[in-house]
């Protein structure tokens, strides 16, 4: 296991190191003066050679990978030109709200999503387990971001049932704030996870120890509540795990439409104000983020589940 | 030839019996033969303006009523179908090719090769897709090109990753086995032997593909970072919607309704040609 946890680290550590440098240069091979392309119609003389000297963009590339990778070891990002604040506090302090919106996605979707498919496992082929096939297929058809306009549309501009706009004060108000864009984002898991909590559970149905319950006279909704739902919800730890990036890209979403703060909000704030710096400083922070969780995710599943640890 | 179309009418025949797989079929067709005589079928010109008109609610004239700038929005729907197709299409062909060529060559080359193509598309999934195409889209500038370009990219490793898997499985079977004695190069042993076994699989990836990129397309024009504004792409119907989301409805659900059907149909679609194609749920019928 601890072999397996190591190889599994590396490999994300590897991954890691070619992104940010294939990240790096793409940086360096876009035609025209770097600084130029950073500055916008912002550039003075004075900014321009000063943002040369920072970027160290008077060295030949492979030294200014190596005081970039240097400067990234210690947490340094770069610094926001036009400001004057640190890239790193900047999308640090955008981040929770990102995250936050993410977990309330996963929360809400999971709980749905498993009830749902346990359901729907413990009474196969019958109509109500038919609807449900259907509503999932349909819901993992809706991209977070037509949702979350027309649960804009209906919930918040017609029925004015909750806030359009921001993310509010206080811990109720956050709360209320944060139902739509969950909502928008979790849906299309419900129906995922519904499906994979599914046909997980009938596979945990046919094994054997769910006979041996059986044959003890255990009642039968303890035997699929207790002894085979907390079987087959393991893949969904996996999947959420792996899903991190789908989630990540949803939230850009979410929040621009309902106007939340967020890593989403920050980065195409940045873009349509030409702010390089934070824009790579966004991506990077959320690449981390992804391969982290997908490497967890895998070391959850190995340590569940032994067998996936000599699978490739 | 003859022998691969009569599978072809087969595999049809399979997808339309299944129900789901009808709807997929009949949604599908339906974009499909609006994008294709799109030209045809508009009452307006899609990026005709008309400030006399603007802003107007659902009528006999206006069948989705007209946005800030008067032009029809059903027009602009229509058309926005074809420019949905433009961008899936190359994307996801592009991606399937470059995909299973690669795919191929990780799953028979040697044991560096495989890893280093592993790596490559390990690193490729790593990034979040749409961070990803934001950051491409804030260097190069958003343009049909860039947008075709990004999609085709972050899609890349799903198709490789397939393709060499079932690459893998097939090396050591005895046909290709039988084939390498005699002697044949590897170009023919992957073109004529592998290739016709891994395609049935990929094609039914590449329909479920569909509607994640018409979606990526979409989420990019809507954020004014894909397809340039006259344009009319469904994103870009969705972003004047939302600005205008407490005038005129109609924009967000013109633009957000087909996206989600043409989802649903190619997702549908997808279902029902792999249970067909799947040769173990096949033996099963």
């Amino acid at each position: 296991m601890l072999l397996y946890a190591l190889r599994r680290f590396g490999l994300a550590l590897l991954i890691l190191i070619v992104a940010v440098t294939v990240m790096f240069l793409m940086i360096r091979a876009v035609p025209g003066d770097p600084v130029q392309i950073m500055l916008g119609p912002r550039a003075t003389p004075e900014l321009q050679a000063r943002l040369t000297a920072e970027l160290a963009l008077d060295q030949p590339v492979w030294k200014q990978l190596v005081i970039f990778y240097g400067n990234l070891l210690q947490g340094d990002l770069g610094i926001d030109v036009f400001s004057g604040r640190s890239v790193t506090d900047i999308v640090f302090q955008q981040l929770p709200h990102t995250l936050w919106l993410i977990l309330g996605s996963i929360i809400w979707s999971a709980t749905l999503g498993i009830g749902l498919g346990a359901y729907a496992a413990a009474h196969p082929n019958t109509l109500i387990d038919r609807v449900t096939a259907a509503i999932s297929v349909s819901f993992v058809a809706a991209p977070a971001f037509v949702v979350a306009l027309l649960s804009l549309l209906v919930f918040a501009v017609h029925l004015q049932w909750f806030p359009a706009i921001g993310a509010g004060e206080g811990f109720w108000d956050r709360l209320n704030h944060l139902v739509l864009p969950a909502f928008a984002i979790g849906l299309s898991w419900v129906g995922y996870i519904a499906r994979l909590v599914r046909a997980s559970m009938l596979e945990v149905m046919g094994e054997s120890h769910i006979r041996t319950a059986r044959a003890f006279g255990i009642n039968e909704r303890r035997v699929v509540m207790v002894y085979a739902l907390r079987i087959a919800i393991l893949p969904v730890v996996t999947v959420i795990g792996v899903g991190m990036g789908f989630l990540l890209s949803s939230a850009v979403f979410a929040e621009i439409v309902f106007a939340r703060p967020g890593l989403g909000k920050l980065v195409i704030d940045s873009i349509t104000t030409r702010n390089y710096p934070i824009v790579m400083g966004s991506v990077l922070i959320s690449t981390g983020l992804f391969v982290v969780s997908t490497a967890l995710a895998d070391l959850i599943n190995a340590w569940l589940d032994p067998r996936a640890r000599t699978a490739n | 030839m003859t022998k691969s179309r009569s599978e072809l009418g087969q595999i049809i025949h399979g997808v339309a019996r299944d129900p789901l797989g009808l709807m997929g079929l009949i949604i599908v067709g339906t974009i499909v033969f609006c994008a294709v005589f799109a030209v045809w079928i508009v009452p307006y010109d899609p990026v005709a303006m008309n400030i006399k008109d603007r802003l107007q609610g659902p009528s006999a004239a206006h069948v989705l009523g007209t946005d800030q700038l008067g032009r029809d929005t059903f027009s602009r729907v229509v058309m926005g179908g074809q420019v949905a197709l433009k961008v899936a299409l190359p994307a996801v062909f592009g991606a399937m090719a470059i995909g299973l060529t690669l795919g191929m060559i990780a799953g028979y080359g040697p044991k560096w090769l495989d890893n280093l193509l592993m790596l490559f598309f390990d690193t490729i999934r790593s990034f979040p897709t749409v961070m990803f195409a934001l950051a491409v889209v804030a260097l190069v500038g958003p343009s049909l090109q860039t947008v075709v370009v990004v999609v085709m990219a972050t899609s890349i490793p799903t198709y490789g990753r397939v393709a060499r898997t079932q690459t893998l499985t097939l090396r050591n079977s005895e046909f290709i086995l039988a084939e390498r004695s005699m002697g044949a190069s590897m170009k023919r042993i992957l073109g004529v032997h592998m290739l016709p076994n891994i395609v049935g699989v990929l094609a039914v990836l590449a329909a479920m593909d569909i509607p994640t990129v018409i979606a990526l397309e979409a989420g990019l024009s809507f954020l004014g970072l894909g397809v340039k504004p006259p344009t009319p792409s469904w994103g870009a119907l969705l972003k004047d919607g939302y600005s205008l989301i407490r005038q005129t409805p109609w924009l967000v659900v013109g633009g957000g309704l087909p996206i989600i059907l043409a989802t649903l149909g190619f997702t549908f679609l997808g279902e029902s040609l792999r249970d067909v194609v799947d040769p173990k749920l096949r033996k099963q019928r």
